[in-house]
This record gives structure tokens, C-alpha cells and sequence, in this order.
């Protein structure tokens, strides 16, 4: 589904990513973990055409994908939901939702709203309300309903859990499940370690813009070099 | 000093019809502000290139005006759509500052060019029906100037539509706000930029067809109309579209009563005294956010 090759990207010359290599199949959860400024969202935002890749490839679906825009990347139904929700604040809810499916599943729009709406009852309620005025909880449950609208067949989700309330957290952890057995590959970055890797089937860990440890999500948990990792020691 | 009610009413609804002429133009600067956060500085160029062309097709191919609508304004939103993709983006490299100075070098070229074409010299379009008037109850309204009024509404409605309505529109609302999350949802950043700014340019051609058959042009006219859309935009709120309608409604009205009151000449000090008042006590507008 996603295969990721030897990658580096970064900002204005600067590497971040020093040749990240790692791979995501059908249906699959897979979680990426790392410490903060690692260069997660850096990989997030280089596979989905924010940054472009100084080096390495990106082949989504059988077709390299490095060198495209956003927009024609979102086409071919790898949806990525940023780091810091980038949701439309001067749109409704509903407009936000729409606006999900821009550029995909349009024809299905009606239906995939009601799904959403039965995902997070929240949004129903909220509909005509103006985006920007929902709570964080109620924003981040927005931002992966817009991105659910587009009918992905990858996922990426960038700190879901970020500024959410543990009750919340567990909440939301639940809903990416349930997501996730409809059938769509999932790549999940997040910092809620215990939770990923419950969720996940696979993980790899990220350290100096490289993958320093990969495996069965069950076995990284049970492995005690991940927390030297994660602290950066 | 006393006038008639008689008086004071034909003044007001005078008002009212070059006020919704002035929101139309307004509307375009204001909807460009709003998506690309920048003051158009070529936006009276385009009016005045607009007027010329309805002069143009008028003279050499006899032409009404008001078919000329369907002439100049996809042709029109062809040109603000190319300039902005081929020369106002690329120019910019994404600088704000680099923008103003791309539109204000555009505005000098096009002024220029119809100074060399045209001449300084005023000139306007003779129509069948410019001096014809409507009569309603004991008022004597300019037939075209009350078409030039449902005119600029009927647009004004029908952009708001547009906005409102359509994927294209909420594409376009999105990209003022959220640049990132809306190419993150497939939409072209570049390419509504570049649908903003042609429909910004299709506004003041409409305006053009509706102002011609009862106003003139020369090579400097559209810089009046400019300074005061510029300051319905500010009334209204920058970026407001519902703003931009009420505020040139109330600017006509201000302009005209003023004149009757202070003498033609002094009709636009009210204008300018209002926008002061305005920048002084709400500096966000009747109608915008509050910062
Ligand atoms: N737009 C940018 N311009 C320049 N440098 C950037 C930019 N975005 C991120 N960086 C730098 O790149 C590095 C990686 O940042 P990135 O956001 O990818 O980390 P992250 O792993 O997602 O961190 P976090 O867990 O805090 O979200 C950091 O050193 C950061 O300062
Ligand atoms: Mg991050």
C-alpha cells in the first residue's frame, strides 16, 4: 500500500529525515513513535506533498507519489490528518465535512456525512456551528470525519490524542479502532505510547531522522530499549 | 437649509443606486482581501481598462452596453484569473509586500497604456435610452441608473450564492482561513487564488457596463471609484461580503445627502469623514470580526 525508501526531507537544506525506510499493507495499523522533533510530522507532511523529499522514494498503491502536490496525492485516497487539526474555522461543520470529499467520493457524500455524523454523534449536534467555535476534543473528531469523507484508503493521523483529556483519549483510541476494522490502512504518529501499541499491529521508532527499531507492535511494547528511545537517552 | 421631502427622497435614492454600483466594485477588493489578505492596488486600473472596453466595443462594433456584460465579464475573469496565476503568484514568491508592489506596478502599466491608446481626453458611450427616466409616484428615476441598482444587487446575491453554495465557494472561504487543511483535502491553492482574483476582476467589469451608459471615462477614472470602495471595505469589514453591500448602499446615501446639503462639490467629504470616524471608534468595521 505505502512504501517509503531510503527518504530525506527536511527544511531549506537542512535534513530532519536522514533515509527512513518503512512500509504500511492493506488494512494495516501501523504506529510511528519517536521523541518530540524527531521528525515525525516531517514525515507525515513529506509523504502526503507538503515537503518535498530531497532524496529517496514514496510509492503509494504501485505508483511513486514523491514530486506530486497535495492535492493529487489526496486524489489517489492517501489522506493525512495534520498535526494541529487544520480544520476550516469560518466554515461550519458541515462545510468542513463537505469539504472532505473536495476531490474524492463526492457522489457519496450524502452517505458518508450520515456515517460520520453516526461515528461522532457530537459533530451532528454541531452541525451548522461554525468550526472554529468547537472545543479541542470536538475539533480533532472533526478533522478525522473530514478526513474520513474522502474515503482513504490510508489514513495518516498525526497526534490525534494531543491536548485531549484522558477520558478523551481512550474515547478517541476507541473510535480509531472501530475505523480502522472497516478496512483502511492506518498510519498513526503519536506520543501516547501504551495506547498506539495496543492499537497497532506494527510500529517503528524514529531517532536521529532514522528508524532505529521496528517490529510487531506486541514485541516492541514488552522490549525495554523502546523507552531509552523515546526519552532520547 | 430645508428641502422638500420630495428632494430629500430623490437625493437618497439616488443615494441607494450609485451606492450599490460602489458595493459592486468594493465587493471585488474586498474578496480578494479576504482569500489573499492583500489591498488590490490594480483593482481601479481593471475598472477603468473595463469602462474603456465597453467604450471600445461600443464605438467600433456597436455594441449596447449592457450586452457588453457578456462580453467583458468572462473575458475579464480570464484576464484576473491569468495575472494572477502567470504574473501576480509567481512574482510574489508567497511575500505579501512583494504582492502590493506586483498590483501597484500593474496598475501604473495599465493607467499608462490607456493614457497612450486613449489619451487623456473624456469621452462616453451614447445610448437610446441614457437620458430616459422611470416614474414612480412623483419621482423621476434614470432609467439606467435603476438598472445599474437591481443590476450590482443581483450580482452581489449571486456571488454570495456562489460562496455559500458551491464547493468551489466553500474551496474558496477555506483557502482565506486554512491554507494547509485545504490542500490537505485535494484543494489547489493556487488555482483559487487565482479564481478569487478573476472574480474580483469580473465584478468591476459588470460595473463598467452598468456605470457607462450614464458616466464617462479617461484614463484616471477608476481611482475615484477605488478610494471609495476602498472605504466601504473598510465600513464593511475587510473581507466581508454582506459588509461590502450594506456599506455601499450607506456610503451612496452619505455622498448624495451630503451634496445636496453641502453643495455637489463637498459630496465626498462625508464619505471621508466617515471613514475616519470609523478607523477611529470600530477600526474592524460595522461587520467584521472583532480582532
Ligand atoms: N516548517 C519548518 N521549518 C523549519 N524547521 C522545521 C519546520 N517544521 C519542523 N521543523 C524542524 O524539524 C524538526 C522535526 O520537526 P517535526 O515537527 O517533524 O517533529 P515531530 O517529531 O513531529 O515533533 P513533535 O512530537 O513535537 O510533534 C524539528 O527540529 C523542527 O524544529
Ligand atoms: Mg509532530
Amino acid at each position: 500500500m505505502l512504501s517509503v525508501r531510503d527518504l530525506v526531507s527536511g527544511y531549506g537544506g537542512v535534513p530532519v529525515l536522514r533515509g527512513i525506510s518503512l512500509d504500511v499493507g492493506p488494512g494495516e495499523v501501523v504506529a510511528v513513535l519517536g521523541a518530540n522533533g524527531v521528525g515525525k510530522t516531517t514525515l507525515n507532511a513529506t509523504i502526503s506533498g507538503l515537503v518535498r523529499a530531497t532524496a529517496g522514494e514514496i510509492v503509494f498503491d504501485g505508483e511513486r507519489i514523491d514530486g506530486l502536490a497535495a492535492p493529487q496525492i489526496v486524489r489517489r485516497g492517501l489522506v493525512h490528518v495534520p498535526e494541529g487539526r487544520k480544520i476550516f474555522p469560518n466554515l461550519s461543520v458541515r462545510e468542513n465535512l463537505e469539504l472532505g470529499s473536495y476531490t474524492r467520493a463526492k457522489p457519496n457524500r450524502a452517505r458518508n456525512l450520515e456515517r460520520v455524523f453516526e461515528t461522532f454523534p457530537r459533530l451532528r449536534e454541531r452541525a451548522a456551528q461554525f468550526a472554529g467555535t468547537l472545543s479541542g476534543g470536538e475539533q480533532q473528531m472533526l478533522a478525522i470525519g473530514r478526513g474520513l469523507m474522502g474515503e482513504p484508503k490510508l489514513l495518516i493521523l498525526d497526534e490525534p490524542s494531543l491536548g485531549l483529556s484522558p477520558l478523551l483519549v481512550d474515547e478517541l483510541f476507541r473510535l480509531i479502532a472501530e475505523i480502522a476494522k472497516g478496512g483502511l490502512a492506518v498510519m498513526l504518529v503519536e506520543q501516547n505510547v501504551v495506547q498506539s501499541l495496543e492499537l497497532a499491529d506494527r510500529a517503528y521508532v524514529l531517532e536521529n531522522g532514522a528508524v532505529t527499531m521496528s517490529g510487531a507492535a506486541r514485541d516492541l511494547a514488552a522490549n525495554p530499549e523502546l523507552e531509552k528511545a523515546y526519552l532520547g537517552m | 437649509m430645508m428641502f422638500t421631502p420630495d428632494i430629500v427622497l430623490t437625493a437618497t435614492i439616488n443615494g441607494l443606486m450609485t451606492g450599490a454600483v460602489y458595493a459592486l466594485i468594493a465587493l471585488g477588493l474586498t474578496l480578494v482581501y479576504g482569500v489573499l489578505h492583500i489591498i488590490n492596488f490594480a483593482h481601479g486600473a481593471t475598472l477603468t481598462a473595463a469602462m474603456f472596453g465597453v467604450l471600445v466595443l461600443n464605438q467600433a462594433l456597436g455594441i449596447d452596453p449592457y450586452l457588453a456584460i457578456l462580453v467583458l465579464t468572462p473575458l475579464f475573469f480570464a484576464l484576473g484569473y491569468a495575472v494572477q496565476r502567470l504574473v501576480i503568484g509567481p512574482a510574489s514568491h508567497g511575500e505579501d509586500v512583494n504582492i502590493l508592489l506586483v498590483t501597484l506596478g500593474l496598475a501604473i502599466i495599465i493607467e499608462n497604456a490607456l493614457l497612450a491608446i486613449f489619451r487623456s481626453d473624456t469621452r462616453s458611450v451614447d445610448t437610446p435610452y441614457g437620458f430616459s427616466v422611470i416614474e414612480v409616484g412623483n419621482l423621476f428615476l434614470s432609467t439606467p441608473r435603476v438598472i445599474a441598482f437591481f443590476g450590482s444587487i443581483a450580482v452581489a446575491v449571486a456571488l454570495w450564492l456562489v460562496l455559500a453554495r458551491t464547493d468551489t465557494g466553500k474551496a474558496i472561504r477555506a483557502v482565506a482561513k486554512e491554507k494547509t487543511g485545504a490542500a490537505l483535502v485535494g484543494i489547489d491553492v493556487r488555482h483559487v487564488y487565482a479564481v478569487t482574483f478573476g472574480l474580483g476582476a469580473a465584478c468591476v467589469a459588470i460595473a463598467a457596463c452598468l456605470l457607462m451608459p450614464t458616466f464617462y471615462v479617461n484614463p484616471r477614472v477608476g481611482g475615484a471609484f477605488v478610494l471609495v470602495a476602498f472605504t466601504i471595505v473598510v465600513l464593511g469589514g475587510m473581507g466581508s461580503i454582506a459588509g461590502a453591500l450594506v456599506g455601499g448602499l450607506f456610503i451612496g446615501v452619505v455622498e448624495s445627502l451630503s451634496g445636496l446639503y453641502l453643495g455637489e462639490s463637498l459630496g465626498q467629504i462625508g464619505i471621508f469623514l466617515i471613514f475616519i470616524l470609523v478607523l477611529l471608534f470600530r477600526p474592524t468595521g460595522l461587520f467584521g470580526a472583532k480582532a
